[in-house]
């Protein structure tokens, strides 16, 4: 049951990415990457990996996608088409993504994987016993610096959007 | 699946008499799954009623009374004549997207139901994130709106869905934040833990003041996340025609319906069950009937429908930016407020507990 669900959801990513690269309209390409990132949430879950499919579908889904969707919106006209690339540059990607995949495929293939008989969910309250203890296997300095870096993004984003302060006296020095 | 009334047992029973294990467990998937969708489509029929009724009710009028019995059988006959009609769409529109735009929405919705416990048997889907992965779902189905309005070729359907987008983002915190609040109560996201803590007292009662406060960030933040009036910019029909979904017509303008409907009841439903106890019967007086659940759990939602058709038909609508300044700079501040004076409440043990 499982394998035939797993052989599903990675049937729909090959064909949603394949389709994400070779749209010619951009928000079909976005549309078939959101498929993609929404199988990988249903992986997750099939691994018993709730949260991490949560977070999944939260932040990819319900984050990136949007933004992306929201910067579509704004800058395509309907009846636009994407470009198409120069033969020789479709050549280098092509060789570019043969050379990752054989990359991945010897690695993954040469690595002995140990079979874990029984799956066991981890929960929230592992996650964040794990996040703030400062023992063995504690990441509490990973944490604090990733929540320093995405407040300085923060304030970064305010800086940015606020833009030059307007001098009400400007006029006159010109 | 976590689905053991009696009927469910037999049902259990029965099926594995007459087929292998695995052919009866992919049986029984199909068969939450139809009641799910049946529970679906006739809740989203009766919501669509009850706001018919309430709405005349606040306008001094009678609302649909011909149809059947006092008007019952009024949106099933709307359903059917929306079936029948024929399903048009703009020349240059997208027609993939177009046409992909009302599933987002209503499967987001429909997995958010899977998740509601209607009692302690009669729940589909009991994981160990519960409230997270609502939120996690909840955040998918803007984007069927932000599609349908876009391929749909309108500019009045893309405004609609670029305001949409911008509500949604912004009111999503606001409705994380405040069940956050409550979550430091409860120590668990699952949502049949959460109903367990609450058998001595209610989160709103256990938490007082900073509960009633985020139960009120809560309403107001859900009743703009699922669009509804006074937040219906998406929709404002003075302004955009009829939004994001102008050019659709018969059974697709049907799905966005009903899916606006089915998330005014899946934010009631959530309420419910994290600030007054779901299934749970007030002081336990019907603790030995287990199945009465499902009603003490719907009356509950049905009252916080009822409020927010209330909030309908009272508040008029606000403007883009006095929504964006009541999100940023209202409810924001005082919720990041409210769950450091909820972590001290825990913290010092002062919850009131029965």
């Amino acid at each position: 049951m499982e394998r035939y669900i797993f052989y599903m959801v990675a049937l729909i990513m090959i064909v949603s990415a394949i389709a994400s690269v070779s749209s010619r309209k951009m928000l079909r390409s976005v549309i078939y990457l959101l498929f993609v990132l929404v199988s990988i949430a249903g992986i997750f879950f099939l691994i018993d990996y709730n949260f991490l499919a949560a977070v999944q579908l939260t932040v990819y889904a319900g984050g990136i996608i949007v933004l992306m969707i929201f910067s579509v919106l704004l800058v395509h006209h309907i009846e636009m088409r994407l470009e198409v690339a120069k033969v020789s540059k479709r050549i280098l990607t092509a060789i570019a993504c043969i050379i990752g995949i054989g990359v991945f495929v010897t690695t993954i293939y040469s690595y002995d994987f140990k079979v874990e008989g029984i799956a066991t969910t981890t929960t929230t309250e592992d996650i964040g016993i794990g996040l703030l203890s400062f023992g063995e296997g504690g990441f509490i300095l990973p944490f604090e610096v990733i929540s320093v870096i995405l407040l300085a993004a923060m304030i970064g984003a305010i800086v940015i959007a606020k833009g030059k302060r307007l001098e009400p006296n400007n006029d006159e020095t010109l | 699946m976590n689905i053991s009334l009696s009927i469910t047992k037999n049902i259990h029973d029965w099926l594995l008499s007459i087929m292998p294990e695995s052919a009866a467990n992919i049986v029984e998937m199909v068969l939450i799954g139809l009641l799910y969708l049946a529970i679906f489509a006739i809740l989203g029929l009766f919501l669509v009623l009850l706001e018919r009724r309430i709405a005349a009710w606040f306008q001094l009028r009678i609302g649909p009374n011909r149809v059947g019995f006092h008007g019952l059988l009024q949106t099933m006959a709307d359903a059917l004549k929306l079936l029948s009609k024929e399903l048009t769409g703009t020349t240059k529109a997208d027609k993939f997207l177009y046409n992909l735009a009302p599933y987002f929405v209503i499967v987001s919705s429909l997995m958010a139901l899977a998740v509601i416990p209607f009692t302690k048997e009669f729940h589909a889907f009991d994981i160990n994130i519960g409230i997270f992965f609502l939120i996690a779902i909840s955040s998918v189905g803007v984007i069927g709106i932000l599609l349908g309005g876009w391929a749909s070729n309108n500019k009045f359907a893309l405004i609609g869905a670029m305001r949409s987008g911008v509500q949604t983002i912004s009111y999503e915190l606001s409705v994380a934040l405040s069940l956050l609040t409550m979550i430091i109560i409860t120590g668990s996201l699952q949502l049949s833990e959460i109903i367990e803590v609450q058998k001595s007292g209610w989160l709103i009662v256990q938490g007082h003041i900073p509960a009633i406060i985020a139960f009120m960030v809560f309403m107001i933040s859900g009743t703009a996340e699922s669009n509804r009036a006074p937040f219906d910019m998406v929709e404002a029909e003075s302004e955009l025609g009829a939004g994001f979904h102008t050019e659709y017509s018969g059974m697709k303008f049907a799905y966005f319906f009903l899916a606006e409907f089915i998330n005014m009841f899946i934010i009631a439903a959530i309420a419910a069950t994290v600030f007054f106890g779901g299934w749970l019967s007030p002081f336990g007086i019907t603790e030995s009937i287990p199945w009465l659940g499902v009603f003490w759990f719907l009356g509950k939602t049905f009252i916080l429908v009822f409020l927010m058709m209330w909030f309908r038909w009272t508040f008029p609508r606000l403007r883009v930016d006095q929504l964006l300044t009541l999100e940023w700079k209202y409810l924001l501040p005082i919720n990041l407020v409210n769950i450091i004076i909820m972590a001290l409440i825990v913290w010092l043990n002062l919850t009131i507990q029965f």
